[in-house]
C-alpha cells in the first residue's frame, strides 16, 4: 500500500504499516497512534512532528518495542531491514535495541542513571550486545559493576573513550569516568548519543533530543547528530513539535495529528507548498521575523478527545475548510498531490496554497504579543 | 558554526565539579568523622570488631576450660573482670563470645539481606500476582515477634550454629524485601531504565543493575542498623539457651548462667552486659552516620 511512496525501496530501513497504538485507561480507550504509514530510507534524514499528544513519541517507542502499559500495540507492521519487528521474540527485539535502532530521549538529565558513571553507562550498550554473552555472565558482571570492582578497562575503554571524543566531550579520557550530575545538559545528551551509536545503528530515533536545551546548545546537538548520520548513513527519525528544526535537519517531513499523519512531504515541498488545513496553519503560526508582526497567530482550538471514536477527519473542529458533511463522516486517507506529496484531506487547496494558507488558517484568534520561538 | 567552535563552546560548558575516587571516599569519611556521633559509633564498632578479629592473641586466658583461678575472684590485674563459678576469666569469655556473636551476626545479616533482596526484587519486577504473594507472606513473617519466630525455628530445627544463624535472619527479611521492592517501584518508572532498555539492557541487567545500584546506600543502612538487632537477637537466643550451647561462650548465656550471682559477684553479669549495649550502641550509631554521609539527597547528586 505504501509502493506508491518512491522515496525508498530496497534502500527502506524501516517501514510502518498501519500502526495503532492504545491505552487502556480507566476513562477509555486513548488512541495515541491510530492507523499511520511510515517509511525511512538509509540514510535519510525524516521528521515527524506535531503537537504534544499527537502520538510521535508513542510512535517510536512502539519501533523500539517499548510500549508500556496501560499501552499496547494493536495491530500494525514495523519492518525493519526487512524483519517483522512485531514477530520477533522479545530476545530479538532485545538484541536489536541499541545494536540495530538507537533511541535518544527527550529529557538527557533523567536519562541517566544519576548512581552510574557515564562511562559506564555508554559501555552497558556495548557490552550488551557482545557476542556470546551468557546470561550468567551478565548477573555476575553486574554484581560486581555494582560495588565498583569492575572498572570498565582495556579495550571497552578505549571504544567508551573513543566515543565520548566523536560526540566531542572534552577531556574525553577523564570524563569517562564523571557522574551524570556532573555533566549539564548538553553534555549528558552528548552522552546518550554516544551511547546510541556504539554499534554503529542503522537507525536512530531522536525523541525531542534538545527540548531540555537550550537554543545555543540546540544548535550544537542537532549539528552533531547531523554530521554523525551522514558519516555513518544512519537513518534519521527525528521527533519534534518545532517545525523549524525539521527545515533545517530532515529530507522529508510527516507531519502527525491526533495520531494521524496528515501530510507527509519532502521539507521544501511542506514549507513552499502546504496542503493540510493543519500544516499550514502551522506554519502559519510560525513566527516571522521579517515580519511586522504585532501578535502571534495561533489555531483555534485543541486537539480532539482520543478516547472518543470519530469517523471523519481529526481536524474537523478546527478546519477552516470543512467540507460539511464529509469530512465529519468519512476519514480522509492520504492521497498523491505531487512527487512525495500526500495529504490526508479532501479539500483542494489552491495552487498558492502557502499564501493563501496563511490568510486561511491565520484567522484564528490573536494571542499575546511575538516572543521568541516556543 | 564550525567544529572548533562548538568545542569550545562545548568547553565551556563544563562548569566542572571534578571529584576523583578519593574525593569522595575521603568526603564520605569526613561526613562521618564530623559527626561525633557516627564517630563514637565507627570507634566502638571498629573496636569490637578488631578485638574480636585477635580474640586469640588478645584474650589473656582460654575461655572454656575452667580453673584458671579462684572461683568468683573480683576483677583486679589478675583477671580484670573477674572470674566465674568456674574460676574463668570473664574477659577471655566476653572476647572470645563477641567474636562469635559478630560472625553469627554478619551471616544472619548477610542471608536476611540476600533472601529479602530477592523478594522484593521479584515481587517488585514481576508484579500483581506474585507481588501480591510474597508481600502477604512478608506480611505474615513481620506480624510474628522476633522472638517468638526465632525460637520456633530453633525449637524446631533445634541448636547448631546454622539453624541459630537462620532464626535470627528470618526476622530480618521483611525490612528488606520492603525496601528493595519500594527501590524497584521507584526505579521502575525512571526514564533512564527506558534509556536503558533502549540500549537493549534485559531485565535482568536492568533488574540488577539499576534497580541494585540505586538501592545500595538505603541497604547498607538498613544492614548495619539491623546488625545491632541481630545481636540482641543472638544474645536472646543464647540467653534462652538456644543459642551458643555450653560451654562456648557467648554473652546471652553468660547472663543466664550468672545471673544467680548477681549479688554475690556482680561482675560476672554486668561485663557481659556492657559488651552487649557496646556493640549494638556502635552499629546504631554507625547506621544513623552512614545514613547522614551516604543520602543521595543531602548530596550534591540530584
Amino acid at each position: 500500500m505504501t509502493a506508491a511512496n518512491g522515496a525508498a525501496d530496497a534502500g527502506t530501513v524501516l517501514s510502518v504499516e498501519d500502526l495503532r497504538v492504545y491505552f487502556y485507561t480507566r476513562s477509555g480507550v486513548v488512541r495515541a497512534v491510530d492507523g499511520i504509514d511510515l517509511e525511512i530510507a538509509k540514510g535519510e534524514a525524516v521528521g515527524l512532528v506535531g503537537e504534544s499528544g499527537s502520538g510521535k513519541s508513542q510512535t517510536a517507542l512502539a519501533v523500539m518495542g517499548l510500549t508500556t502499559r496501560p499501552g499496547r500495540v494493536e495491530s500494525g507492521r514495523i519492518v525493519f531491514n526487512g524483519m517483522d519487528l512485531r514477530r520477533q521474540s522479545a530476545e530479538a527485539i532485545r538484541n536489536i535495541r541499541g545494536r540495530d535502532i538507537a533511541m535518544i530521549f527527550q529529557d538527557p538529565m533523567s536519562s541517566l542513571n544519576p548512581v552510574l558513571r557515564v562511562g559506564e553507562q555508554v559501555a552497558d550498550g556495548m557490552r550488551v550486545h557482545q557476542p556470546g554473552r551468557r546470561r550468567m555472565a551478565v548477573v555476575l558482571d553486574e554484581l560486581l559493576a555494582l560495588h565498583r570492582l569492575r572498572r570498565i578497562t582495556g579495550r571497552i575503554r578505549a571504544r567508551v573513550v573513543e566515543l565520548f571524543r566523536r560526540v566531542r566531550i572534552p577531556g574525553s579520557e577523564r570524563r569517562v569516568r564523571s557522574f551524570p550530575h556532573e555533566f549539564s545538559g548538553g553534555l549528558r545528551q552528548r552522552v546518550m548519543i554516544a551511547a546510541g551509536l556504539a554499534w554503529s545503528p542503522s537507525l536512530l530515533i531522536a525523541d525531542e533530543p534538545t527540548t531540555a536545551l537550550d537554543v545555543t546548545i540546540e544548535a550544537q546537538v542537532l549539528e552533531l547528530i547531523a554530521e554523525l548520520q551522514q558519516e555513518m548513513e544512519m537513518g534519521l527519525l527525528l521527533i519534534t513539535h518545532d517545525i523549524g528544526l525539521v527545515a533545517e535537519n530532515c529530507d522529508r517531513v510527516y507531519v502527525m495529528y491526533a495520531g494521524r499523519i496528515v501530510e507527509e512531504a519532502r521539507v521544501r515541498d511542506l514549507f513552499t507548498n502546504p496542503r493540510h488545513p493543519y500544516t499550514q496553519g502551522l506554519l502559519a503560526s510560525t513566527p516571522d521575523l521579517d515580519d511586522d508582526q504585532e501578535w502571534l497567530v495561533t489555531m483555534e482550538g485543541a486537539m480532539p478527545d482520543l478516547t472518543e471514536p470519530f469517523a471523519g477527519c481529526a481536524f474537523y473542529d478546527r478546519c477552516p475548510h470543512r467540507l460539511d458533511p464529509r469530512c465529519a463522516i468519512e476519514r480522509p486517507p492520504l492521497r498523491e498531490v505531487g512527487t512525495h506529496h500526500r495529504v490526508a484531506c479532501f479539500y483542494d487547496s489552491p495552487q498558492a496554497a502557502g499564501v493563501e494558507a496563511r490568510r486561511g488558517a491565520g484567522e484564528g484568534s490573536e494571542v499575546g504579543p511575538v516572543g521568541g520561538p516556543s | 558554526m564550525t567544529g572548533t567552535g562548538t568545542e569550545q563552546v562545548a568547553m565551556q560548558e563544563v562548569s566542572i565539579v571534578r571529584t576523583t575516587r578519593r574525593a569522595r571516599a575521603r568526603r564520605v569519611l569526613s561526613t562521618i568523622l564530623s559527626t561525633r556521633r557516627a564517630l563514637v559509633g565507627l570507634i566502638l564498632v571498629l573496636s569490637m570488631v578488631i578485638v574480636s578479629a585477635f580474640a586469640p592473641i588478645i584474650a589473656p586466658y582460654d575461655p572454656v576450660i575452667p580453673d584458671h583461678g579462684p572461683q568468683f575472684a573480683p576483677p583486679g590485674w589478675e583477671f580484670p573482670f573477674g572470674t566465674d563459678d568456674f574460676g574463668r576469666d570473664v574477659l577471655s569469655r566476653v572476647i572470645w563470645g563477641g567474636r562469635k556473636a559478630l560472625v553469627i551476626s554478619l551471616a544472619a545479616v548477610l542471608l536476611a539481606m540476600v533472601a529479602g533482596g530477592v523478594l522484593g526484587l521479584v515481587a517488585g519486577f514481576v508484579g500483581r500476582r506474585v507481588d501480591q504473594l510474597i508481600m502477604r507472606l512478608v506480611d505474615i513473617l513481620q506480624a510474628i515477634p522476633w522472638l517468638v519466630m526465632a525460637l520456633m525455628v530453633v525449637a524446631f530445627l533445634g541448636p547448631g550454629v546454622w539453624n541459630v544463624i537462620f532464626a535470627i535472619a528470618l526476622p530480618g527479611v521483611p525490612g528488606y524485601a520492603r525496601l528493595v521492592r519500594s527501590a524497584v517501584l521507584e526505579v521502575r518508572e525512571q526514564d533512564y531504565v527506558t534509556a536503558a532498555r533502549a540500549i537493549g539492557d534485559g531485565p535482568v541487567s536492568i533488574m540488577v543493575r539499576q534497580v541494585l545500584a540505586n538501592s545500595f546506600v538505603p541497604v547498607l543502612v538498613v544492614m548495619t542498623l539491623g546488625f545491632g538487632n541481630t545481636l540482641i537477637a543472638e544474645a536472646g537466643l543464647s540467653f534462652v539457651g538456644l543459642g551458643t550451647q555450653p560451654p562456648e561462650p557467648s554473652w546471652g548465656r553468660m547472663l543466664s548462667e550468672s545471673r544467680s550471682f548477681i549479688s554475690v559477684a556482680s561482675w560476672t553479669v554486668v561485663f557481659p552486659g556492657l559488651a552487649i549495649s557496646w556493640g549494638v550502641i556502635g552499629f546504631n550509631i554507625l547506621g544513623d552516620g552512614l545514613r547522614d554521609a551516604l543520602d543521595p539527597r543531602m548530596r550534591d547528586i540530584r
